[in-house]
């Protein structure tokens, strides 16, 4: 298995080495780092070459890490059934940044862009149909990305005075309670924060 | 005079007892013939990969059983591989032999409650009456290992949270020796029957090349005629040293697709049986204490099953950093979790590859041409279940 992997790391390096930018085995699982604007050759090469044949999209994910210079990370992972072999494709982008679809050489890609886009405001150009797909109609915001709340911005209910479901700000009947267990023995952030309200005499 | 004809739009859904839950889909009718069809999907979402960033490794367990809840543990055990690939830990053999039972009774969970709910969608209501027997013997399967009926949460990184019952494992088998026969009657309903064949043959056909184009796994893609079982290509647990056959369709139609799921099922009675026979003695999970929390025994006398106990329910253990792809084949088709860890205890991200997310984008391409009523046919035969696809 390791054998076929790092046979396959050479043949993508050698074939592809102005396009790729880093790759490595870990996990048994390869993973090949390459430039934006070099998406749609890589693909095509790994999809039609006959060494490779990822003839399979698996699913697309993005990332998000809040504070680096590039900051959302899409890894492609792709499926051989002929080599029963899985990659990993990579690459970084920035806020704002558009990427290209590959929905023309994988029509399953459509869907799985619409979630990147959804979850983390991604956009991808020549994609037939860029639309929200699992948030409600008319949300704001990208809910995966890591500034994003968890409890979200706005809550649904029933209103029996307006007689329709209406949207209000969220309103918690109880802090959110982020316990941090990462050092048990210090105490948690939550506690200390009570004691600083309490001496502002405000109720939680 | 030519009259001028204008297509009509439907909704089916959200409420439709045939979409198999919360589906919206807007139908584009001329006459009866489907000309275009938009799934609007994410009705059933809540967030479950927000919130298992929240969460450590042990709390984000539970939240795969409510992902296709008609076969539970078959989620938390991809979920279980990938975090045991990154720390790198071996289950005990026993534990092994376990998770592949309660996964291929999770198949047979899952494959009655499609074929039979199929059949009610073209209208035969016996199977179902006759199936949903079964189901509910293997949910008290379910219940008697981990303590409740569906939502199990009984896989752990490192083995299985608690060792079955000496009974159990006796009435598993004396169901695996009584269930071939409820198969062959569910079969002597269907197989044959006229109108069941009529409502299925040549319906929803999918060719190898769209198979692997539109990112089909399981039976859809199986059912089009590529052999393609992860069990056996890409071998996890006890998979490989386990005889069973892969039954393979050969037109891609309804029709074949429901004799695939039914051969299957007959399959997995011969893989728990197997188990059964071999199942060995010994530990049920990791005897690492920092991963495994320590038994109640122990807890009263050692001090460092003490500290272990505490130190794991507080804190979970933390995961070495990196990232890894696991996939299962879950009743529904490949389900994978790819796991990003940042070397603390919770999760950095966690990407669910759901089978039926897949499957139902596919909707639109497999529809378009048929008529209104082949809508729940084909949709029943995608084995679609929102938990899953909106995650």
């Amino acid at each position: 298995m390791l054998e076929n992997l790092l046979k396959l790391e050479k043949l993508v390096n050698s074939e592809m080495s102005s396009k790729i930018k880093f790759s490595t085995i870990e996990n048994m699982e390869l993973l090949i780092e390459i430039d934006e604007n070099n998406l749609i050759e890589v693909i095509q090469f790994l999809k039609s070459n006959n060494k490779c044949k990822f003839r399979q999209l698996i699913d697309i994910a993005g990332v998000d890490y809040l504070g680096e210079e590039k900051r959302f990370k899409l890894v492609y992972l792709l499926l051989s059934h002929e080599h029963n072999h899985r990659i990993k494709v990579s690459l970084s982008i920035g806020l704002n940044q558009v990427i290209n679809s590959i929905t023309k050489i994988f029509p399953s890609a459509n869907w799985m862009e619409r979630e990147v886009f959804d979850m983390y405001g991604i956009k991808f150009k020549n994609h037939p149909d860029l639309r929200r797909i699992l948030t409600d109609y008319g949300f704001k915001g990208h809910p995966l990305r890591k500034d994003f709340p968890l409890t979200g911005f706005n809550e649904v209910r029933y209103s029996e005075k307006e007689k329709k479901v209406i949207y209000e700000p969220v309103k918690l009947e109880q802090n959110y309670r982020n316990f941090d267990f990462e050092s048990p023995w210090e105490g948690t952030n939550y506690l200390k924060k009570i004691e600083g309200l309490k001496e502002d005499g405000k109720k939680n | 005079m030519v009259k001028k004809t204008k297509s009509l739009n439907l909704n089916f859904g959200p409420q439709h007892p045939a979409a198999h839950g919360v589906l919206r889909l807007i139908l584009q009718l001329d006459g009866e013939v489907v000309e275009k069809a938009d799934p609007h999907i994410g009705l059933l979402h809540r967030g479950t990969e927000k919130l298992i960033e929240q969460k450590t490794y042990t709390q984000a367990l539970p939240y795969f059983d409510r992902l296709d809840y008609v076969a539970p543990m078959n989620q938390e055990h991809a979920f279980a591989l990938a975090a045991e690939k990154l720390l790198k830990i071996e289950v005990p053999i026993r534990a092994k032999y376990i998770r592949v039972i309660f996964c291929e009774i999770g198949r047979i969970l899952s494959h009655i409650l499609n074929v039979t709910t199929q059949a009610l969608d073209v209208g035969a209501l016996t199977p179902s009456l006759w199936g949903f027997e079964e189901r509910e013997t293997l949910m008290t399967f379910y219940e008697r290992a981990s303590g409740s009926r569906l939502h199990a949460n009984y896989f752990r990184t490192g083995g299985v949270h608690q060792d079955i019952p000496l009974k159990l494992v006796e009435d598993i088998e004396k169901f695996c020796r009584s269930f071939p026969k409820i198969i062959d009657d569910l079969e002597s309903l269907l197989t044959d029957n006229r109108i069941f064949k009529q409502r299925n043959v040549e319906i929803g056909l999918v060719t190898k090349q769209e198979a692997l184009d539109h990112s089909f796994s399981g039976v859809m893609l199986r059912g089009s005629g590529v052999p393609w079982d992860l069990r056996r290509s890409q071998p996890y647990e006890i998979y490989k040293d386990l005889d069973f056959k892969i039954p393979v369709g050969k037109n891609g139609d309804c029709y074949d697709r429901y004799l695939c799921r039914i051969e299957e099922m007959r399959e997995s009675v011969k893989i728990i049986l197997q188990c059964i026979a071999n199942l060995p003695k010994g530990p049920i999970k990791s005897i690492d204490g920092k991963i495994s929390p320590p038994n109640r025994d122990d807890l009263k006398q050692s001090m460092e099953a003490l500290i272990h106990h505490f130190k794991l329910f507080t804190e979970g253990y933390r995961v070495p950093k990196g990232d890894v792809y696991t996939a299962v084949e879950a009743p529904k088709g490949e389900f994978g979790v790819y796991l990003i860890s940042d070397g603390s205890n919770k999760p950095y991200r966690c990407k669910i590859r759901a089978p039926g997310f897949s499957h139902l984008q596919a909707m639109d391409y497999l529809i378009r041409g048929h008529m209104l009523a082949d809508v729940p046919a084909v949709l029943g035969s995608l084995d679609i279940v929102f938990g899953e696809v909106d995650r």
